[in-house]
């Protein structure tokens, strides 16, 4: 089926470019999911009808992205394959809220499409910050810096697994499903009863599996503990990452730049 | 050395559903020894090999590993003597990294990060894997991955190596690599396998399994010349002691 | 749910009550001691995960969906465990794919995994099927589980949504888009889930004991956990609220509620007061002058998350200078990532 086979092929893909040896790479893991949150949460605070504030932080995974070399097509083909909800939800703003929040000279704007836009901005800043930070992280060390931060080791643990197995029950489910389809004529979608079938299928070989790993677990000493080996220290050039974007996200919020921007631009014209 | 050995008594055992697995299987492997354990496909050698590190305990008989029974307060150390290589490496490679999963047995013993860190390049080196250590298992071929799986119990440093079909599924090439480095340790080994000209490579000893028994346990030469032997049980001579397909030659010593 | 969508403060309330569940479960997992479930727990995420990607058509109406997951954990795992593998599920569904947002990851914490497993299993699926375990019974408590732990779920998005005040949908509306969707949805979830229990009861049957033992020795200590999160999430709630408004842009707020309901920048008088009320503030920045006597500067207002109604539609928080000064942000950046990469490609690494 070519929408699993394409997921898995996906993960690995960013899976491989975390494998890529960039400064930003190299930053503590712990200081790029705080400062992705930070960035999300400073995003997400702005006012609806102000989405023009939210452009400067664009800068921010640009720079990550382009530091490490992530392309960007590859960015902005997923953002776009996961639009459509945020899409479909943020069309009602200028639908229903049509009331003129700005002047243009003829034009008004209404506060609907002010929204509307800054829904979108906002999606296109967190989303590609996030996908930023898996494709130049990598997920084990996401996963070590997790715990780091004081997440507790079974979920570590439980992360770490099923990372591990999607690739594996993904390639058996795409065979099985692949084979289905090779026996189904016709373009017709799989019915519940056969899916049902599959399901049951890959469940039993999942369980036998799962009774093995535990199996080579125990053989390997493992005895209920979550032992997990502790990410290196802090070196000060990732405080100074962490501290000079946070400023500078900071001073954005608080101060209107594209406004004083625009106005300094308005005088010299 | 003592320890080393590996002790079977009358080992009988039942699966939970009844049916019998093993029966009355005894047998005494000294150190350094090379031991195939073949049999036809339900002949018990897995369940066989369950027991010798505890994951099954004997309904009947006994397994002593060394200077010790197997209990439940001997396990761990047992585990870590008895180094088992399943039949799939994706059941025993479970975490994301080659360097995490060599690294497991022996964090779960309680070493220091820093020897934990020793123990696994120097278990990457002995198989050929160095340059793995920081790929996710998917990204690699059916030999690294049976390669990997090796070290992982390496890591632990065992004296007995026991391992459940391991040349299978892997390509000429990968096949052969995998019987060179096998041919290199001092390990006792108890290999169970399909493979006999494997056996015939790299083990002195074999043991055909028949139904839960011994059929027979003696030297690999006499027991693949054993033609009787071999078709009672589900077995075949190996393809370089058959004759050539096309001249119908028999190798030297055949009869 | 997208980070898009929700306010900081609505998405910092549903993580920090994802982020105590996770530990709470976690805790809970420990005590039991059962280490067959770790591996279990992550095979059978793994495995929902790509379930999750098989479409299958839904009988009636054409479309296709998706098997969410959930209830099937819940029977097979217990409730703990369940919780953890779809957290685990959702997490990195967030990191890896563009839809549902890290920030958002709080909310579908709980609403794909908290009302399944903490609500709709123990209280429904529970209730009705282990009294008696037959296969109609199992097929009743499965699809009454999946339809509440969905519609439960589908709310949770609706008052989230909501709560955080950007999405101009009221919230009957989006009630009337999801929960029909959802109940659809949850009918053939029960369906699979029931066929599946009964499955793995035929097969595996040891599997189920497992998870009906663990839910029965922690059945108890449910009730406390949920009045617990409750007071988490209204003090958090409370404190953001308070902290919020608070920072100098509740200043605006209040402002602008009590300005007229014209949507044209106010008269000249209280962009002033503003501005200098914000100049105060920033006084270490002195020549970060807004000229007060360009009448067009808006009053950069940072409405909160509106928990009563939306407020009549005020000022725009962008003017048309801002509009420029974004455009020209945006060509800045651009610059910056085009100058980065002259660079590398100047360097060769």
């Amino acid at each position: 089926m070519g929408s699993i086979g394409s997921s898995f092929f996906d993960i690995g893909h960013l899976d491989a470019l975390s494998s890529k040896q960039t400064p930003v790479h190299r930053v503590d893991p712990r200081v790029k999911v705080l400062t992705t949150l930070c960035f999300i949460v400073v995003v997400v605070s702005f006012d609806k009808y102000d989405p023009a504030r939210l452009t400067p932080f664009v800068i921010y995974p640009m720079a990550v992205m382009a530091i490490g070399r992530i392309p960007f097509s590859y960015i902005v083909k997923k953002l776009l394959i996961a639009s459509p909800f945020v899409l479909f939800v943020a069309l009602f703003n200028p639908i229903l809220d049509r009331n003129p929040a700005l002047e243009l000279g003829l034009f008004s704007i209404s506060g609907g499409f002010l929204s509307f836009t800054s829904i979108m901005v906002k999606y296109v800043l967190t989303v590609s910050a996030g996908l930023a930070l898996i494709a130049c992280t990598g997920f084990d060390a996401i996963c070590s810096a997790l715990t780091g931060m004081g997440v507790p080791g079974p979920f570590t643990i439980q992360l770490l697994f099923v990372y591990r197995y999607i690739f594996v029950l993904g390639e058996e489910a795409a065979r099985m499903a692949r084979a289905r389809a090779l026996r189904s004529f016709g373009d017709r979608g799989m019915g519940i009863g056969v899916y049902s079938s599959m399901l049951g299928q890959l469940l039993l070989r999942t369980m036998d599996r799962a009774q093995r790993i535990h199996l080579a677990m125990m053989c390997r000493g493992f005895d209920g503990e979550i032992r997990y080996i502790a990410s290196p220290r802090m070196r000060w050039s990732d405080w100074i990452f962490l501290a000079g974007w946070g400023g500078f996200f900071a001073l954005l919020r608080l101060y209107d730049f594209p406004a004083w921007l625009g106005r300094e631009l308005g005088r010299l014209i | 050395m003592s320890h080393h050995i590996v002790e079977v008594k009358e080992l009988t055992y039942k699966y939970p559903d009844g049916t019998p697995a093993l029966n009355g299987v005894s047998f005494r492997i000294t150190h350094g020894e090379s031991v195939a354990l073949v049999g036809a496909n339900g002949a018990g050698k897995s369940t066989l090999l369950l027991h010798l590190n505890g994951f099954l305990t004997p309904q009947t008989g006994s397994v002593r590993i060394g200077d010790m029974p197997l209990t439940k307060k001997t396990l761990k150390h047992v585990r870590q003597t008895v180094g088992m290589v399943f039949q799939d490496p994706d059941d025993q490679l479970f975490l994301p990294r080659v360097y995490d999963d060599v690294a497991f047995g022996p964090t779960n013993l309680g070493l220091p990060p820093d020897e934990v860190k020793e123990r696994v390049m120097s278990a990457l080196a002995l198989v050929g894997g160095t340059h793995l250590k920081d790929r996710p298992p998917y990204r690699l071929s059916a030999g690294e991955k049976r390669a990997v799986s090796i070290a992982t119990v390496l890591a632990m440093s065992p004296s007995i190596l026991v391992m459940d079909e391991p040349t299978s599924n892997l390509d000429p090439k990968a096949r052969r690599q995998l019987m060179h480095l096998l041919s290199k340790f001092e390990h006792t080994k108890i290999i169970a396998t399909h493979d006999m000209d494997m056996v015939l490579d790299l083990c002195s000893r074999a043991i055909v399994l028949r139904k839960g028994e011994i059929a027979a346990d003696g030297t690999v030469r006499d027991i693949l010349n054993n033609q009787d032997l071999l078709d009672a049980s589900g077995l075949e001579k190996p393809l370089c002691l058959q004759g050539c397909p096309i001249c119908g030659i028999l190798p030297a010593g055949q009869a | 749910m997208a980070d898009a969508l929700i306010s900081p403060a609505v998405g910092g309330v549903m993580w920090v009550a994802a982020a105590g569940l996770t530990a709470l479960s976690a805790r809970k997992l420990k005590e039991e001691m059962d280490d067959r479930k770790t591996p279990l727990m992550g095979v059978l995420g793994a495995l929902v995960f790509a379930a999750q990607m098989i479409n299958f058509t839904i009988p009636g109406t054409g479309s296709s969906g998706h098997l969410g997951g959930a209830m099937v954990l819940a029977v097979l795992l217990g409730p703990y465990a369940a919780f953890l593998a779809m957290a685990s599920i959702l997490t990195i569904q967030a990191l890896f794919f563009a839809d549902g947002g890290l920030l958002a990851l709080g909310c579908n914490i709980i609403n794909l995994g908290f009302f399944p497993c903490f609500i709709a299993f123990p209280l429904i699926y529970k209730r009705i099927a282990q009294s008696s375990p037959n296969r109609k019974r199992i097929l009743a408590a499965a699809m009454a589980a999946s339809i509440i732990g969905l519609q439960l779920g589908a709310l949770g998005v609706v008052t989230e949504t909501f709560f955080s005040g950007i999405s101009e949908l009221s919230f009957k509306t989006f009630v009337l888009l999801m929960l029909p969707i959802h109940l659809v949805i949850g009918i053939v979830e029960g369906f699979v889930t029931a066929s599946v229990v009964g499955f793995v009861g035929k097969t595996h049957p040891e599997v189920l004991e497992m998870a009906a033992e663990s839910s029965r020795s922690n059945q108890i200590s449910l009730k406390p956990v949920i009045v617990t999160l409750v007071v988490i999430a209204a003090l958090t709630g409370g404190i953001l609220s308070w902290f919020a408004s608070t920072n100098p842009d509740g200043l605006e707020w209040s402002m602008a509620r009590s300005s007229e309901n014209k949507a044209l920048p106010g008269p000249q008088g209280q962009i002033h007061s503003l501005f200098s009320k914000l100049q105060e503030k920033t006084a270490f920045l002195p020549d970060y002058g807004f000229r007060k006597d360009k009448a067009e500067g808006a009053a950069t207002n940072e409405g909160k998350k509106g928990n009563d109604e939306p407020w009549p539609c005020v000022s725009a928080g962008t003017s048309v200078s801002g509009l420029l000064g974004g455009a020209m942000s945006l060509v800045l950046a651009g610059l910056v990532g085009v100058g980065i990469k002259a660079f590398q490609r100047k360097k060769p690494k």
